[in-house]
């Protein structure tokens, strides 16, 4: 009887732990499914090429089922790329300098505030950021460059910046604080200077796990929708400079959902936007995985 | 029949067994709806001003635009769409034939500019608002105003207020393709037009009604008033739609109902609607 239970527990808890995992699995699966299923709409049903998708400009889909518009999103694409590249280009010389002042400078302020501090930072929603972005930072580009408007590549660009900082700065403290002491003691023990270990020892060392930090920043900053939408602008143009307003994919998808007919041409396009990020945050996995894997063969090799 | 005639006797005894003032009619039921935004707030305000009427029926009513709207209820998952714009535009043709329109207000599409520029530019002529609105005209001083660049301010292509924008006030004219500031929704676009010198843009009455941060600015002399809607002179209105699929039972009935009678009307109009009862022009 004791045995039949210790067995049953043993089946039991290890068949739900397999089902929950598989769960994760299938649904991630699944929402992959869909979003092909929903996205190649724009090429197998209304017949655009993918060449037109990416590299067009022109972009006027119908917003009904018979298609015939145009559905280029370049203009999307690049809003998206350049915001997110300039965030990434602030937050991350930022986030690598604080990283290494938790780590290595001052660990004792580190962990007991530096460390709290920025992990505040992760949970404010972006809701958040957006407003404070729309209520100060547009103005003062505005009056401080004597713009038009304050929409700007730069705005949306300072607002992941500071989003995507905790990131990279918390998963970079992490690499950083991975490196065996010994590796440090060993330096010191040469006579090199707090600069040189940390410079020459520790970043190399940590190098892998500072570029997944950056990753990961990316792929928040790539997906975050809400927030660059108040301050880009929303303008459907390349823009002409980090002052110009623009537009970028997550905005384009959230404020044409509603909408858009379902199934119709604009929706699919929609769809194929959504399909393309889901494509990018993919790529991104990708990224850290070489990286980590990459960097544990270095490892290895040169013990 | 004398199964339905038993059981509605025995909701009349039960009705009237609860309270006594209660009748045999008395409503019940539940009403779903979802759509367009532009219209949810008064809405909002039937349903409440109806449930005090018929305390026993529940009314769930979502926004998500209107192209939302219509497939929801295209679909038979709730029970009144609403809409800005015609079925039509936004279903394939047998699903939107399928569907019953029911025409509950006017809403009227005002042009709104920066205070600043109201104050020297009070009317546009129509080809000067296509002209602005296409990107042919760049600066306000070219139409009286002051030296200031033009600012435009626009909704999202699929937004039931710029299609009836379009079609009414640029007569069919596409707005400049990126050269526009798109905004979400009707507030934000009124935040923008407030903060920005030189802007343009325009939304519903409604948001109006409150609210003077900014201008409003007549086309071709015609001030965007109730009284010029109903009377025909300002072009740019459009009907609200509530959408039911196939005839719509007795409680969703009786709602369209109330929100079209003489009784709630002056609610319509003190929200900044017009009622379609007392338009002197149709479409």
């Amino acid at each position: 009887m004791k045995k039949k239970s210790l067995f049953w527990k043993e089946h039991f808890w290890h068949g739900l732990i397999t089902c929950c995992g598989l769960l994760v699995i299938v649904l991630t699966l699944a929402i992959g499914a869909f979003l092909v299923y929903k996205g190649s709409g724009t090429f197998t049903k209304y017949g655009h090429s993918i060449f037109e998708f990416f590299f067009s400009s022109k972009w006027a889909p119908a917003d009904n089922s018979t298609g015939g518009g145009a559905v280029g999103a370049a203009v999307y694409i690049v809003g998206s790329l350049s915001t997110c590249g300039l965030a990434l280009l602030i937050a991350a010389p930022f986030s690598i300098a604080a990283a290494i002042f938790m780590t290595e400078i001052s660990p004792k302020l580190g962990k007991s505030i530096f460390r709290p501090a920025v992990e505040l930072f992760v949970g404010i929603p972006s809701v958040i950021y957006g407003w404070v972005g729309l209520t100060t930072l547009v103005p003062a580009i505005k009056e401080l460059f004597d713009l038009n408007m304050g929409y700007s590549v730069l705005a949306a660009g300072i607002v992941l910046a500071v989003m995507i900082f905790p990131t990279i700065t918390t998963i970079a403290a992490d690499a950083l604080k991975s490196v065996p002491n010994d590796y440090r003691k060993a330096a010191y023990g040469l006579g090199a200077t707090r600069w040189q270990v940390i410079h020459q020892i520790v970043l190399p060392a940590a190098k892998p796990g500072i570029f997944t930090g950056i990753v990961m920043g990316l792929a928040r900053a790539f997906g975050e929708a809400l927030a660059v939408a108040m301050v880009i602008g929303k303008m459907r143009a390349f823009p002409k400079s980090i002052l110009s307003p623009t537009t970028n994919l997550t905005s384009a998808i959230a404020s044409d959902m509603g909408g858009a007919m379902e199934g119709g041409e604009y929706n699919t396009a929609l769809w194929t936007m959504a399909l393309l990020l889901f494509l990018i945050s993919l790529l991104f996995i990708f990224i850290i995985h070489r990286i980590v894997a990459k960097g544990g063969a270095e490892k290895d090799g040169s013990k | 029949m004398i199964k339905k005639a038993l059981a509605l006797g025995l909701a009349g005894v039960m009705a009237v067994g609860m309270t006594a003032s209660v009748s045999a009619e008395e409503l019940s039921g539940s009403i779903t709806g979802s759509g367009s935004s532009a219209l949810l707030p008064l809405a909002q305000n039937v349903a409440d001003a109806f449930k005090e009427l018929h305390p026993d029926v529940s009314i769930t009513l979502n926004g998500g635009g209107s192209g939302t709207g219509l497939k929801q209820v295209s679909d038979g998952s709730v029970d009144i769409g609403n809409s800005d714009v015609e079925a039509e535009t936004k279903l394939e043709a047998d699903a939107a034939a399928e569907l019953v329109d029911h025409k509950v207000c006017v809403v009227t599409m005002a042009t709104i500019v920066n205070k600043e520029v109201g104050e020297s530019v009070t009317s546009l002529t129509k080809d000067q608002l296509i002209d602005i609105f296409t990107g042919e005209i760049t600066n306000w001083s070219e139409v009286g105003g002051p030296d200031e660049e033009i600012i435009l301010i626009s909704r999202p292509q699929t937004s039931g207020t710029r299609a009836l924008f379009k079609e009414y006030a640029l007569d069919g004219n596409e707005e400049l393709s990126g050269g526009s500031l798109e905004t979400d929704d009707s507030g934000t676009l009124l935040q923008s037009v407030a903060d920005n010198e030189g802007a343009i843009g325009y939304v519903a009455l409604p948001y109006l009604l409150e609210n003077d941060t900014v201008s409003t600015v007549a086309i071709d002399g015609v001030e965007p008033t109730m009284e010029n809607t109903y009377n025909g002179t300002y072009p740019v209105w459009g009907y609200e739609h509530m959408y039911t699929k196939g005839e719509p039972n007795e409680v969703v009935q009786a709602f369209l109902d109330f929100m079209m009678s003489e009784e709630y009307g002056e609610q319509i109009e003190a929200q900044g609607y017009c009622m379609t009862s007392k338009m002197e022009v149709e479409r």
